[in-house]
Parts: C-alpha cells; structure tokens; sequence
C-alpha cells in the first residue's frame, strides 16, 4: 500500500489543537440574509401581522389626531403627540405608543421562533451547514434579516403616520420632530431587536417550534403583565427613605426590556422630559419650564438604549455558544 | 494525492455513549466506497466528522487534505453532502432551492443559471423544476438533492442512505445516477443498509458494527474470506448420502445436507457440472441444481455473528 507518513493525515493541525478555523465567518451571511429576508416579506404570517400592525395603528393614529386637531397651533410638538395622545373609546385609554409596544414584540417573535429549529424540522439545517457558510453566517443572517423586515415595516408605518399627520393637520413637521421621530423609529427596531434574538435562542434551544414559541410569549407576558407586580412585592419597603425605595423598584422593573424601551421613547418623544427616575424638587428649583434640546433628551435615554443594545448582544452571544454546541444530526 | 478521504484513529463519543471508535480508512480518488451497517452503528457520525459538522473526539481527518474541523469551508466547497432523508424549502421551487444553494457557494448569477438548468436536466428535473418541493415525491427529491450535489461540481460526493424509502424501479434508476457520478471521475462514499442495493456499485465496502469497522474490501473478496466462498450450488438428489464425495469436488468449502434430499455446496467458483458428474458417477440420480452467488446480507450475517463470538 501507501508508504506511512508520505501523506498520512496528521502534524500540526489536529483537532483540539490550538489553531485557529480558517476561512471568513461571513462567507455567505448575504445569501443567507437575502433568502430569509424574501421568505419573510412573503410570508403569510408576516402579512397577516403588518395588516394587523397597519390597522390598530392608523385606527389610533387616526383617533388622536382628531383630538390635537384641536390644539394646531399651541403645541410645538404636535407630530409627536400623535404618537403619544391618549385617546379613550369604550372606557379604554389607548394611543399608538400603547398598540406599538404590544405588537412589535408580537411581531419580533413571530419572526424567529422557529429560526432554527424549524430547519432542523424540515431536515434542511445539515444541508445548508454541509454548504461553504460557518454556522456563524446562518445564525446571523437570520437575525439580520428579522430585523430587517421589523425595519422596513416600521419605517413604511412611520412614514405613513407622519405623512397622515401632514394631511389631517396641515402642518409640516420641524426639523427637530424629524430627528425625534427617526431616533424613535430606532429605538424601535432596538426594542424588537431584543425580542427576535429571545426568540432565536429559544429556537436553538427547543427542538420543537412549539415550545419555543411558547416559551418566548411566556416569557414576554411576564415582562409585560406580572413583572411589575413582582416589582411591587419585592422591592423592599423603606420607611426611612421613599427616595432609596423608588430607585430601588426602578431598578428592578428596568430588567423588564419593556421599562427601559418606555423609558427611551417617553424621553425621546416628551422633549418636556428632564430625567427617568424620580426627581426631587430641589433639584427642578431655577428650572426653567421648557423642552429640552434633541441631544440632551438623547443623552437622557442613553443608558437605557445602551442597556437594550447590550441585552441584543448578549442574548445573541448566548445564541451563537448555544449553536456552536449543538448536534445537527437529526 | 490518490487517497481522496483519510481518517486514522477516529474516535467519537457522545457522553458515554462510543459513536464511532478508532476508525481508520481510506478512500482513493474516483472510487465508489460503501459504508455499510445497520441503523446507529456509526455511519452517519463518521460522515459528519468528515464534513466538519462534528468535532471528533480523537484521531485524525483528512478530506482531500484538508482538515475538516479547522478548514471546513475549504472541504465544503469541494464535497457535496446528501443527508439522510434530505430535507427542501417546501414552499420553494426545485430551482429556487438549487439557487439558494448555488448563492451559498458563491456561484456568480450567470454561472448559477448555466449549471442550474444543466443538473435540472440531467436528473431529469427540467418539467418540474418550477412546482413547489412540497409537491414532489420522495424520488424527485432524492433527485433534486443529487442535483444540488451536481451543482457544486465537487469531487467528493457523500451519498447518506440514497436509495432509502424509494420503491425499487426508484432505487434502480437512483442507483445508475450514483454511477454517472462516478464516471464524471467524483468519488463517493455512499453509506447504507440496504446492503444487496448496494453492492452493485460499490467497488469497495467497509462494514461497520457499533461504531467499528468489522470489514472491509471488495465485495467479492469478502465473500471468500467470511463465507469461504463466494457460491452456493443447491443440488437435488435422490439415492444415497453423498456428502464426502461432493466434499472431494475441487473448490468445493463447505457441504451441507438439508433433508429430504437437498444437498448445499459452498464453493469458490461456478463448479455445477463437476457436481452434476460427481452425482452421477456417485450412483445418485439429479434431480436438480442451481447456482447462487452469496451476497453482502450473507457476509454481513455472518461477520456479525463472528464478532459476536469474539466478543
């Protein structure tokens, strides 16, 4: 046979050694990014959820700027109230923030239950692994492409209130509620961000797309409902100092994503916002009652944006080690 | 290079569980190796140690002399993969999937649509290519998945149970498929056990119980060396007992006798008419006689059954 050693596999590179994976981690990242991206947009599920989206919010949308039509002129905010003005139809208060924030987290879900565990289901996942890609591409393409449907979804809608907005009101938004409604629009996508990488890794950690699904929901209806009232019972009461214990339940609920995206959009859409958590009076004496300019309201909800780009991060690392890990063998 | 797939020592576990243990094979360049063994002995594990998808435990790979576990893309640029019971998009079409495949190797639009509709037609895919997946038979799938094999113009094909659940006229004409391969001068594994399917286009086989490799060679060399022989002649005879003087048939291994009056003869060649004469010359009146050439199930019996007694 073959002389031993003239091309016997082997030498420096041998599994569990320290060198290093060769080749582009991205290598297909786009193509599997655009697939993805194209599934979604015709997706019937995600149709049927930007219906859903499309309609509650022009219905609100609709709703409050019946009421600012009245005030044109006196608010020199008013492409931001229709964002925000509470509208109350058969004893329910609600305003387009209200339907956002239940819908984006909805709809960021239904994007990635079943990223991965889906393709082990349809037995698709070693055949796409058994392509030239890293699973690293795959993961990430589709984070990518989720959220690229959440943005172009978005921006069509903020387009559409603003433009709604322009039409019913005759006014032309300022330049300033411009930057306002973009950063807001951002924010958004951040938010949703946080939802679909939860959703992702809950697909590779459940085989089935079932548990995963219901788990994430689960774990968002906690955040959403029961949280703050955890948040109510575990705080510790403090009866020397009411200070200490409203930052202390402040800090609790801002584990909620959802506290800290209210957060970011209260201070980014109310300019009158002066800071997050409780101030005191002493510290507003000298104030001058007025909005404050874009970049501070910006540098107000930093933190917070900083938080749910963090928590993006982590929960997508978390993913990745996950998947890594994971057996594709059906 | 003439070894196209080299492992040494390839070891897998998965918690106490051995996958595979201390596997050592070679398969050279254009040939057609069969991985054989019943379902869980290992095959499906050594397949993905060979494309990277799972970290062996210990113990050497080299697929076309790369290392599969730190250059994958580099291997899995030039070996196509069909899993077992391979999966599609169901609500894309036999092209719209191919083309995925094609954009995830990077093919340029131009390069993709010519090899696109030359694997199309080959596997005889062209009429159906723009229907849904979901709407194909298990057999145009199985097809759809050669021809994404085809589409990467590799030159390793690893085949993971090809011919299972097709009926056999599927099986046949999947099996002839598998031997166009060939002649475009790509090697294969293929891994089965559908064993008799199977032995027809394999020029060698290694067979594989619980995560070892029990043996290996042609099909034709395992037969003598596990069953002695490589033939059965069945003999009918009336008269008397004629068990020594078929024994002393040149070729002759083995000679058994099945009452009422069948006479079995393993032998190493097409040895008949000798028998026939000796028959006859014995005083035994022939009734009749066939000729049957062992194949794999036989070898595979009975290898099993020696490891069994080693054990």
């Amino acid at each position: 046979m073959k002389p031993e050693g003239a091309t016997r596999p082997g030498g420096a590179t041998r599994p569990g050694g320290a060198t290093k994976r060769e080749g582009s981690p991205w290598t297909g990242l786009w193509a599997v990014t655009a697939k993805e991206l194209a599934d979604h947009l015709t997706s019937v599920r995600m149709t049927i959820l930007e219906l859903l989206i499309l309609l509650t919010a022009l219905g609100t949308v609709y709703a409050a700027i019946q009421t600012l039509r009245q005030v044109v002129g006196e608010d020199p905010f008013l492409f931001l109230r229709i964002f925000t003005t509470e509208t109350e139809r058969a004893g329910i208060q609600f305003s387009f923030l209200t339907f956002l924030s239940f819908l984006i987290p909805l709809a960021a879900i239904t994007l990635g239950f079943d990223a991965v565990n889906g393709e082990h289901n349809r037995r698709t996942l070693s055949r796409v692994l058994s392509q030239p890609i890293y699973r690293d591409a795959l993961l990430l393409g589709k984070f990518l492409a989720g959220l690229l449907t959440m943005a172009i979804t978005l921006l069509a809608l903020w387009l559409l209130v603003t433009g709604l907005g322009i039409f019913r009101l005759g006014v032309i938004p300022s330049g300033e509620e411009v930057g306002r409604g973009l950063l807001f629009f951002l924010a958004t996508v951040v938010y949703a961000g946080i939802w679909l990488a939860l959703a992702i890794l809950f697909s590779v950690q459940f085989r089935q797309s079932a548990t995963s699904a219901l788990v994430t929901f689960g774990l968002w209806l906690f955040f959403v409902l029961f949280w703050p009232v955890v948040v109510g019972i575990i705080a510790p009461v403090d009866t020397f100092s009411t200070l200490a214990q409203a930052q202390r339940s402040l800090f609790l609920s801002r584990i909620s994503p959802n506290t800290l995206y209210t957060e970011v959009v209260v201070a980014l859409l109310n300019p009158e916002t002066r800071a997050l958590g409780p101030l005191l009076l002493t510290q507003l004496e000298g104030a001058i009652r007025a909005p404050l300019p874009l970049l501070q309201s910006v540098l107000i909800s930093w933190p917070q944006l900083t938080t749910m780009i963090a928590e993006i991060l982590l929960l997508f690392a978390g993913t990745y080690v996950l998947f890594q890990r994971q057996e594709i063998r059906a | 290079m003439n070894a196209v797939i080299e492992t040494q020592g390839l070891v897998k576990h998965y918690g106490p569980v051995v996958a595979v243990e201390n596997l050592t094979l070679t398969i050279k360049a254009g040939e057609v190796y069969g991985l054989l063994g019943p379902n869980g002995s290992g095959k499906t594990t050594t397949i993905l140690m060979l494309l990277g998808l799972t970290e062996p435990t210990a113990g050497e790979v080299r697929v076309l002399g790369f290392d599969p576990w730190r250059q994958a893309l580099q291997v899995k640029r030039r070996v196509g993969y069909l899993p077992d019971s391979v999966g599609f998009y169901d609500e894309l079409s036999g092209r719209e999937n191919l083309h995925y495949t094609a954009q995830l190797n990077g093919l340029s639009a131009a390069e993709a649509e010519k090899r696109m509709d030359d694997v199309l037609a080959r596997m005889g895919l062209r009429d159906v290519a723009a229907r849904r997946v979901g709407t194909y038979s298990r057999g145009m799938r199985q097809r759809l998945g050669l021809a994404e094999i085809l589409l990467k113009q590799p030159q390793v094909a690893i085949l993971d149970e090809p011919t299972m659940g097709l009926d056999p006229e599927g099986a046949l004409e999947f099996l002839d498929m598998i031997r166009g391969l060939k002649n475009d001068g790509i090697s294969i594994l293929l891994a089965s056990h559908l064993l008799h399917q199977v032995q027809a286009v394999c020029d060698r086989v290694g067979l594989f119980h619980q995560g070892r490799m029990v043996r290996e060679g042609t099909v034709e060399d395992l037969s003598v060396q596990v069953l002695g022989g490589a033939y059965v002649v069945r003999v009918e005879v009336d008269g008397p007992r004629l068990e020594t003087a078929l024994g002393q048939v040149p070729g002759v291994v083995r000679v058994a006798f099945q009452p009422p009056r069948t006479y079995v003869v393993e032998s190493r060649a097409d040895i008949r008419g000798a028998v026939a004469q000796r028959v006859v010359a014995a005083g035994g009146t022939l009734l009749g006689i066939t000729l049957e050439r062992l194949g794999l199930d036989q070898v595979y019996a009975r290898s099993l059954q020696e490891v069994r007694h080693e054990a």
